[in-house]
């Protein structure tokens, strides 16, 4: 009876897993097709790499890569440091004035729909032009002061949960012994969290470089990131260059993420042989 | 001194972001909720302004023509009841397909544990639009699903899937998933295995024990995933654009053409608002949810 309740669930997430990744299995095949018809399989012509070369020759797709590279960077760097200090904040400050707040106005853009988040912030900008002149229109500016909000809530949520999870007692030692706070939190803190951040910043950037709907509400005539030219591109059908991009995006994500799980997995192996031996060496 | 110096630091550490999001996020709502009640005009920006000036004092003209507007024109309705429906039964497919993946994952060991998470969250990673994008490839009359059911003899002629509300389906569950699995995953993987052992114990087959022990505890799991999938959705934008039906528009892309094609911000204003009416309810439970999450951790 146990076993066919495990068979069940095991079953289901093999479905599952192909169900996730036949999609993206078929785009990179597909980018390798010499049809235009991208789903007929040319046997007779195919594999090829034309797709990509193609892709790589067209200054609008790789101008607006540039963009969205430049936007991502800032984008997730400026969200990086709101959310730790946001994290922090709510994680060790206790009670305060505006905790709920603050609190509250991290949470929900995390799972507000993205058009009311993109009308809200053009209004609002439209409206800032109208008051103080500033931002002068709509371009990278906004683009990037929107990323940064809507990324640091994620950022926010990854700090605070590895925040949390350690006890105050380091800080409190460290003072007790008469370091200042930002001390405590340069020297302590930041080590402790180091981790949290980077996978934050990891997580803005994506966020950034891949978010549609947001961008296109903020952004103005002048500049049109990846995603935007990518949906204007395939609104029209499916084009084999899309194809090749995609599995380009795919490979860099995949290499990407696998390094960093291998990465910390040597780090936490390292620590832990680390700490055996410190244990051997009491004895 | 250290005193005064700690405190004018935390004032600033929790002041900085405070006054971002209450600039970016709080404000930019205000504004909204505003320019719904204003009238539509032709200028820049195009909305009439909402207070006049009488003998000094600043008097509103409130305008309730947006939302009346909104209630008698019956697309605006159907379009979010559609889109609420949509969200509905998504988010019920997701359930019933992530409930047993986190379930396989939380009873793996803890090498297959990792390697499942990891292949969980990839696709996460990379591009949300490329991955509505490809489905259209695999949805289309000529794509790879009718191509390859064809081959087989199943059918003879292909199907018509695109834009379909089963694409819309396949569209939002297909993104939304790792939503769906990542919550109920960390809450089946703090479930204490000794009670099902006692309930076998005592006697009763494994399927009652999943429904009177697993699944009762698993609620906050379900209730964090399902809202996480639940209220986005109700305002996608790009699944419907790409895969959805050309005769039935979804509320979010309604919000977009009013704003982009018709120009007519203070209706798009009413629209959003509306949504939000909608959707305040679950996003506080939401909040109220991730909130004890992070204090449970302590």
């Amino acid at each position: 009876m146990k076993t066919s309740k495990g068979v069940f669930s095991r079953t289901a997430l093999v479905f599952g897993l192909v169900f996730l990744y036949v999609p993206i299995l078929s785009m990179i095949v597909f980018s390798f097709n010499n049809s235009r018809l991208v789903t007929v399989w040319d046997s007779a012509h195919s594999p090829t790499l034309k797709w990509y070369g193609e892709l790589l020759s067209n200054g609008q797709i790789v101008g607006a890569a540039w963009l969205s590279i430049r936007i991502a960077l800032l984008a997730a760097t400026g969200a990086v440091i709101l959310g730790t200090l946001t994290g922090v904040a709510l994680a060790r400050f206790g009670p305060f004035r505006g905790r709920t707040l603050l609190s509250g106005m991290t949470t929900a853009p995390i799972v507000m729909p993205e058009v009311i988040t993109g009308l809200s912030l053009l209004l609002m900008f439209v409206a800032l032009e109208q008051l103080i002149g500033w931002p002068k229109g709509s371009g990278a500016l906004t683009i990037t002061l929107s990323h940064i909000t809507f990324c640091m809530a994620y950022v926010t949520v990854v700090v605070q949960s590895r925040l949390v999870g350690f006890d105050e007692s380091l800080e409190e030692a460290a003072m007790d012994l008469g370091a200042r706070p930002a001390t405590v939190f340069f020297r302590v803190t930041l080590p402790l969290i180091i981790p949290a951040i980077l996978s934050g910043w990891l997580l803005a950037f994506t966020l950034s470089w891949d978010d549609l709907v947001i961008t296109q509400f903020v952004a103005g005539p002048g500049s049109s990131t990846l995603p935007m030219v990518i949906f204007s591109k395939v609104r029209l059908g499916v084009s084999p260059d899309v194809n090749a991009l995609a599995t380009i995006m795919v490979l860099l994500v995949s290499t990407g993420i696998i390094t960093s799980a291998v990465w910390m997995r040597y780090q936490t192996r390292r620590r832990e042989r680390d700490e055996q031996l410190a244990a051997a060496a009491n004895l | 001194m250290a005193q005064v110096d700690n405190r004018a630091g935390r004032r600033l550490v929790a002041g900085i972001p405070l006054f971002w999001l209450l600039l970016f996020f709080l404000i930019p709502f205000l504004i909204v909720l505003k320019i719904s009640f204003s009238e539509v005009q032709l200028a820049m920006p195009p909305f009439a302004p909402l207070f006049h000036w009488v003998n000094g004092w600043p008097r509103p003209k409130l305008h309730f023509g947006n939302y009346g507007f909104l209630f008698t024109d019956p697309l605006y309705i159907d379009a979010y009841l559609y889109s609420l429906k949509v969200a509905f039964v998504s988010t019920c497919c997701c359930l019933l397909i992530g409930y047993p993946m986190a379930y396989a994952i939380a009873h793996a060991n803890s090498t297959w544990r990792t390697v499942l998470l990891m292949m969980i969250v990839l696709p996460f990673w990379t591009s949300f639009l490329l991955r509505v994008y490809a489905w259209i490839g695999l949805l289309k009359n000529n794509g790879v699903i009718n191509n390859v059911l064809i081959y087989l003899g199943i059918i003879h002629e292909p199907m018509p899937m695109l834009q379909s509300d089963f694409a819309v389906y396949i569209g939002i569950v297909y993104s939304y998933l790792p939503f769906m699995i990542l919550p109920l995953y960390s809450n089946l993987e703090k479930h204490d295995p000794t009670l099902l052992e006692a309930a076998a114990d005592l006697g009763a087959n494994p399927m009652i024990a999943f429904f009177r022990i697993t699944l009762p505890q698993s609620v906050p799991g379900i209730i964090a995933g399902s809202l996480l999938v639940f209220i986005p959705a109700v305002g996608e934008y790009v699944v419907p654009s790409l895969l959805g039906r050309t005769d039935q528009l979804m509320i979010g892309r309604v919000l977009s053409d009013e704003f982009f094609e018709n120009r007519d911000w203070p209706v798009a204003s009413a629209v959003a608002i509306l949504i939000l009416l909608a959707l305040v309810i679950p996003i506080m439970f939401f909040q109220h949810y991730q909130r004890r999450e992070l204090e449970a951790q302590k």
